[in-house]
């Protein structure tokens, strides 16, 4: 049998940088060419983000950077530094427990394989920060850069609007809730 | 009306999978991190057609991190060629070329390295020298007389031609008054899902096993593998909890299975290849069908179809594992919902130098269902009648099921004029034609698209038989395993991998149904396949029929096991006994019980206790074989295919901006009948799903080649999947016609939406030229061909 | 730095660099984010012209102020660019220098008579947009050069303007892309036209001979619809996978003249001028 006799080759010019990533600081040594999605997903085991197609058509990969949606496949992690970046892994409130919008998926049952699913609820986290009260047409464009092959989005609309109604009544002051 | 039959079955009960993948901690197969794992990246060819001349990988293996590459070669001499369905052994299908690659982007070597990143530099770096070979593209090419040939040894592109007659066609056609024929072409599509295939896998020479971690939908994977690997299949460990990141029929990835099985034995350390976007699409032989309708029909003056000639060709792309028989399912619904009493098929499947295809949702059925609503649609045309009005004449009525098609498959049940009418109550077709009109007037062109159509489900694979003699196969199994723990908690199994079903829920829902318990109490668990029962996987759209009917007997024999433990500890006859939530009771005097913790204390600790000859402990299993299964074709080629028969009934109007061609869906309705339906959330979600896929199908989505035999559609910016702008609002209408052959009338569902979305809209389209005079046929009606097509037919009528 | 490598390539948005990388079509040797440089990202109004810096993210410029009441054409094509995500991240300035056939920046800074600026070393200069756009994926930007921003003419007057484009899915790439802007005089007559299309060829260009055509007239459809056909009728247009030549060509007329159209009512206040797409 073949082994692995081989000798590492020096490592190529790796690059230490400094991220922040739902809210706990981490400094690593990468290559500079590891996108932000690869670093979080090998480098810190954050493997809610996913890779779709890797050049930006998908969004399965979308994480929050300063509160807003972006592509993780698309920026080089040394381009992140300096700012706070939010993965599904930091919506999620504790063990076992759900936030409203990902309680609404599940409610309306929004997904199916799961795999588009941590986007959708990272852009509909970062739609409903932006927008409590969003009509179907918002939702309907917020979620149009994610690609979902299963649900033909239907139960996705559905779910964000659950929850847009739900975050609504539970801000509402207790003599106004129904 | 579903409440008072069933507590937890058909009721609003969320879907259990979804809690962990809303938090993103589904287990997907590239989340599976193996110590020490080492990454394949592929060399792919850049010919349609080429001779490999020479591999020169030296300076590749020089390469930072670089462990090993591999050729064709050397894998052909290792391993066993993959499984086919047709006996064409001169039609070998490997992982890697050897010696001759037959399409652009087909895999030719791999290498292995510390990272992907360092195997993707490393790939770049292999010198491969090929020589271009000629091509054929085109399926009427590939047969044409002289045609160049993909595989030499062959001897012709042709790998199956057949072809049936059922009942007197010739004496049909010859005393119908009425004939027409239609040309129809499915583009080459694919359910591309949005994670790509992937696979993990280590070897343990110690122990003698190949785990294997993949994002795998596939029938007889772990025999597959052994074959060709040429171990024995009790070696490779499947394992059936990596969560499948979408596949709906497609992710059969046999070959790079076999390529990282191969790497993982020989180098000794485990094995990564997930593919990236672009060797998906242009060498992870998922392409789907691609094919060529011809369509003859004999009818009278009414519309009443008598008869049809279909003849049907295939471009398989140029290997073949199972793709040629979706070819052969559509056989089992050959006439549709309509009593079309003789048919002859003819089934052609050539090989040419394009991807290789594998199944797709439907397995052949959605093609068929587009060439079939076509034809239907223009005998109306032809005799100046209403479609919907021509579908009443046609259709199959409620009180004629059970319903015998000439090609021998009896349809279960179903009210298909009920469906229509329940649809039409919710939406007036009257007023749908006003508002058509409306739009016409206003400048736009606009039409009503109606298709009809089945989904066969519960997935016997008595077309295998049909289309290749050798194969006698009559069986289509599921199973399911319940356990009842010494603590009284209840574990259930399956065995096989979910890519979005929900098959957790599903086995929970019914198992509590006959338990009469809670059913989110019940663990439902996947074992790895050396520690499973037969499964026959989620493909023919099978598992709520399959599945459920393993888990409700299953249940069923637990439940007879606990009556029979209470009735005897009871000291009463066993028909005294009633089972009741879990707790079993002397009918005669109520009062008088056994409750769950006290049979299971029996069952678990006090055999003393237990009726003579019953095993202790509270384990069942149930192996269910399909409903109406069991036999194979007749001579003459008639066969019970599948056993259920659900019913879509699509209703669209469309709108077409005439100047530029941009069709819009301005209303979309469907009725659907499934039987029984175990979950509502998940049989919508799936419709909803099929629905947006067939417009993609219909609209967008294309394979499409140049002429030098490239795939110029290989990345998500030109094969182009519906985002949420592209979906309409869709209104579903329910209806339940149970099916007589499953436990708890269940059909199937998860085709549905696709199986008749691309031919509504392909209808709609040709409603609104029908003012122009032209008709299109061709899938998928870009904006572009919509719009010089129309502006051609403009120029003609002297338009504007 | 970019000067000493010539495989050394500017970042700014990566949103078009990034993929590119991915499928191993463009291979740097190293890359240089200009995105940090604070005094590139800026919207300045500057009397009659509109600044705006080269990595100035395109989101900014979706909900800017300025951008909205100065540049009304601007502001509509910006949220046709991409998707929320990309623009999130994507630059002026990268989708400029990019210079894809079908990019709506790029229609606009050609329909606006758009002036560019770059860096070469220690030299600023400017391009007219109409000069900068020389090819498909190709600029006048001297080799080593890194664009640094661009500024667009203020018409003033009762301005109206017009944006259309078609394309299979909302967010893609449009197959053809239209943009107008008209002025109009007292008298309702148009004091000025510009006319742009995009995606047809291999850079966006204008419709001159429509502008001439239709400068002073009262834009009547019949003559709008002419002028731009004529416009069009000699154009070589591009075919690919996703339109025809004789599409792409038909279709920008149409488009033009919607836009016209747009620009003209918008201009009367009798619409809101949105954008449309196909």
């Amino acid at each position: 049998m073949h082994t692995l006799t081989r000798k590492e080759k020096p490592k190529e010019s790796h690059m230490r940088i400094e991220l922040t990533v739902n809210g706990a600081e981490h400094t690593l040594d990468i290559e500079p060419r590891t996108t932000l999605l690869d670093c979080l997903r090998d480098h810190l085991g954050l493997t809610g983000a996913h890779a779709g197609c890797e050049h930006g058509v998908c969004g399965a990969c979308t994480v929050l950077v300063d509160g807003v949606a972006v592509r993780s496949c698309l920026m080089f992690s040394p381009q992140a530094e300096g700012a706070a970046i939010t993965t599904i892994e930091g919506v999620t409130p504790g063990p076992g427990e759900l936030s409203p919008v990902q309680d609404a998926f599940c409610e309306t049952h929004g997904m199916q394989c799961g795999y588009c699913t941590p986007a959708m609820v990272l852009v509909a986290h970062a739609l409903l920060a932006d927008n409590p009260e969003p009509t179907r047409e918002q939702i309907v464009e917020a979620i149009s850069g994610n690609i979902c092959r299963c649900t033909g989005y239907a139960q996705i609309v559905e779910a964000i609007a659950l929850a847009a109604e739900r975050i609504r009544g539970a801000n509402r002051p207790p003599e106004l809730r129904k | 009306m579903s409440e008072a039959r069933h507590r937890y079955v058909s009721s609003d009960r969320r879907v259990r999978e979804d809690r962990r993948f809303v938090v993103g901690k589904g287990k997907f197969v590239a989340d599976i991190d193996l110590p020490n794992t080492k990454h394949i990246a592929l060399v792919t060819c850049p010919h349609a057609a080429a001779r490999i001349k020479s591999i020169d990988k030296r300076a590749a293996l020089n390469m930072p991190g670089v462990h090993y590459v591999v050729d064709g070669r050397e894998l052909a001499e290792a391993t066993l060629p993959l499984m086919t369905g047709l006996d064409t052994p001169n039609v070998p299908r490997r992982p890697l070329a050897v010696d001759v690659a037959r399409y652009s982007g087909e895999w030719v070597a791999a290498v292995v390295a510390n990272t992907r990143a360092q195997a993707e530099d490393a790939a770049e770096a292999i010198d491969v020298s090929y020589e271009p070979l000629p091509f054929v593209l085109d399926a009427e090419q590939a047969i044409a007389p002289g045609a160049v040939l993909v595989h030499q040894a062959h001897g012709s592109n042709v790998l199956l031609d057949k072809t049936f007659v059922w009942g007197d066609v010739d004496k049909d056609f010859k005393d119908s008054p009425r004939k027409l024929s239609l040309r129809v072409k499915w583009a080459r599509s694919s359910t591309v899902p949005i994670e790509t295939f992937g696979v993990v896998t280590t070897w343990d020479p110690w122990r003698e096993i190949l785990d294997v971690y993949a994002s795998i939908q596939m029938p007889r994977y772990a025999d597959q593998i052994g074959a060709a690997l040429k171990i024995p299949s009790s070696s490779v460990r499947v394992h059936y909890d990596v969560d499948v990141g979408g596949s709906y029929g497609v992710k059969r990835g046999i070959k790079n299975t076999v390529l990282a099985g191969y790497l993982a034995r020989r180098l000794g350390v485990p094995i990564r290849l997930i593919e990236d976007r672009l060797e998906n699409m242009r060498g992870g032989d998922a392409h789907g069908p691609e094919r060529l309708f011809d369509v003859e029909v004999a009818f009278d003056d009414n519309g009443v179809v008598r008869s049809m000639k279909m003849r049907a060709l295939e471009n398989l792309g140029a290997y073949a594992g199972r793709s040629p028989f979706q070819l052969g399912k559509p056989i089992g619904s050959i006439v549709g919902p309509y009593k079309i009493r003789s048919v002859q098929y003819r089934a052609i499947a050539v090989v040419t130098n394009k991807t290789t295809q594998d199944a797709v949702r439907g397995f052949g059925q959605g093609p068929t269902n587009l060439a079939l609503e076509r034809v239907i649609d223009e005998v109306a045309n032809v005799l100046n009648l209403d479609p919907l009005e021509v579908r009443r004449r046609n259709l199959i009525r409620h009180e004629e099921f059970p319903y015998m098609i000439p090609s021998g498959t009896t349809y279960d049940s179903g009210d298909y004029h009920t469906v229509i009418d329940k649809v039409l109550a919710d939406t007036n077709y009257a007023e749908l034609k006003k508002e058509r009109d409306r739009l016409r007037a206003e400048g736009k062109l606009a039409g009503i698209g109606i298709a009809a159509c089945l989904e066969p489900s519960g997935g016997n694979a008595t077309f295998e038989a049909l289309l290749n003699p050798a194969i006698t196969t009559s069986t289509f199994m599921d199973s399911c395993r319940i356990v009842v723990d010494g603590m009284g908690a209840i574990t259930a199994t399956m065995h096989t991998t979910s890519s979005g079903q929900g098959h957790e829920t599903l086995v929970g829902t019914v198992i509590g149904e006959v338990l009469q318990i809670d059913p989110d109490t019940i663990r439902v668990a996947r074992p790895d396949s050396l520690n499973s029962l037969p499964s026959g996987t989620p493909v023919g759209s099978r598992m709520a029929i399959m599945l459920g009917g393993a888990a409700f007997h299953a249940a069923q024999k637990l439940k007879a096991k606990l009556t029979a433990i209470a009735a005897h500890d009871l000291g009463i006859p066993p028909e005294r006994a009633v089972y009741k939530d879990g707790n079993v009771f002397d009918r005669n005097a109520p009062q008088n019980k056994r409750t769950w913790a006290d049979l299971v204390q029996i069952a678990h600790r006090n055999i003393h206790r237990m009726p003579d000859g019953c095993e202790p402990g509270l384990a069942v299993s149930h192996i269910y074989d399909v409903p109406t299964g069991g036999t194979l074709p007749t001579p003459d080629g008639r066969v019970q295919m599948y056993p259920c028969f659900a019913f879509e009934f699509h209703l669209i109007l469309l709108s077409i901006d005439p100047d530029l061609g941009v069709p819009e869906i301005v209303r979309y309705r469907l009725g659907h009948d499934c039987g029984t339906q175990i979950n509502p959330k998940i049989v919508r979600g799936m419709t909803m799903g099929g629905i947006a896929h067939g417009i993609g199908a219909a609209l967008h989505e294309e394979f499409a080649y140049n002429d030098e035999g490239q795939l110029i559609s290989q990345t998500f910016m030109d094969y182009l999947l519906p985002s949420s702008h592209e979906v309409p609002a869709i209104k579903i209408i329910d209806h339940e016609t149970p099916s007589p052959h499953t436990v708890l009338g269940q059909k199937g569902s998860g085709e549905s939406g696709y199986l008749g979305a691309p031919a509504a809209i392909a209808n709609a389209v040709n409603d609104a030229l029908k003012p122009l005079g032209v008709s299109i046929n061709t899938l998928p009606l870009k904006v572009s061909k919509l719009g010089d097509l129309i502006a051609e037919a403009r120029a003609k009528k002297g338009g504007k | 730095m970019l000067a000493d490598d010539e495989n050394a390539r500017v970042i700014a948005g990566g949103q078009t660099l990034v993929p590119m990388m991915a499928m191993r079509l463009a291979r740097p040797t190293q890359l240089i984010d200009i995105t940090r440089i604070a005094t590139l990202s800026y919207i300045r109004g500057d009397g009659d012209t509109v600044a705006i810096g080269a990595t100035t993210r395109q989101c900014a410029v979706e909900r800017d102020k300025l951008v909205a009441t100065k540049l009304p054409l601007l502001a509509q094509a910006i949220p046709f660019i991409g998707y929320t995500a990309t623009r999130a991240r994507g630059t002026i300035g990268g989708s400029l220098a990019n210079a894809d056939p079908a990019a709506e920046l790029s229609l606009i800074a050609v329909t606006l008579d758009a002036t560019l600026s770059y860096r070469a070393g220690s030299k600023t200069a400017d391009i007219p947009a109409q000069e900068f756009f020389v090819g498909p994926m190709t600029t006048a930007l001297p080799s080593g050069a890194c664009l640094t921003g661009v500024r667009f003419p203020v018409w003033p007057g009762k301005v109206g303007v017009g944006f259309h484009e078609v394309n299979a899915r909302r967010s893609d790439f449009a197959f053809v892309s239209a943009a107008a802007q008209v002025e109009l005089a007292g008298d309702g007559k148009a004091k000025r036209i510009a006319i742009g299309v995009g995606g047809i060829a291999d850079c966006p260009f204008r419709l001159k001979s429509a502008e001439q055509q239709l400068r002073g007239t009262t834009l009547d459809p019949a003559k709008v619809n002419e002028a731009v056909r004529a416009a069009l009728a000699d154009v070589e247009a591009l075919a690919d996978l996703h339109a025809s030549a004789d599409y792409r060509r038909r279709v920008a007329a149409t488009l033009a003249a919607r836009a016209i159209a747009d620009a003209h009512a918008h201009a009367q206040g009798k619409a809101q001028g949105k954008p449309h797409a196909h």
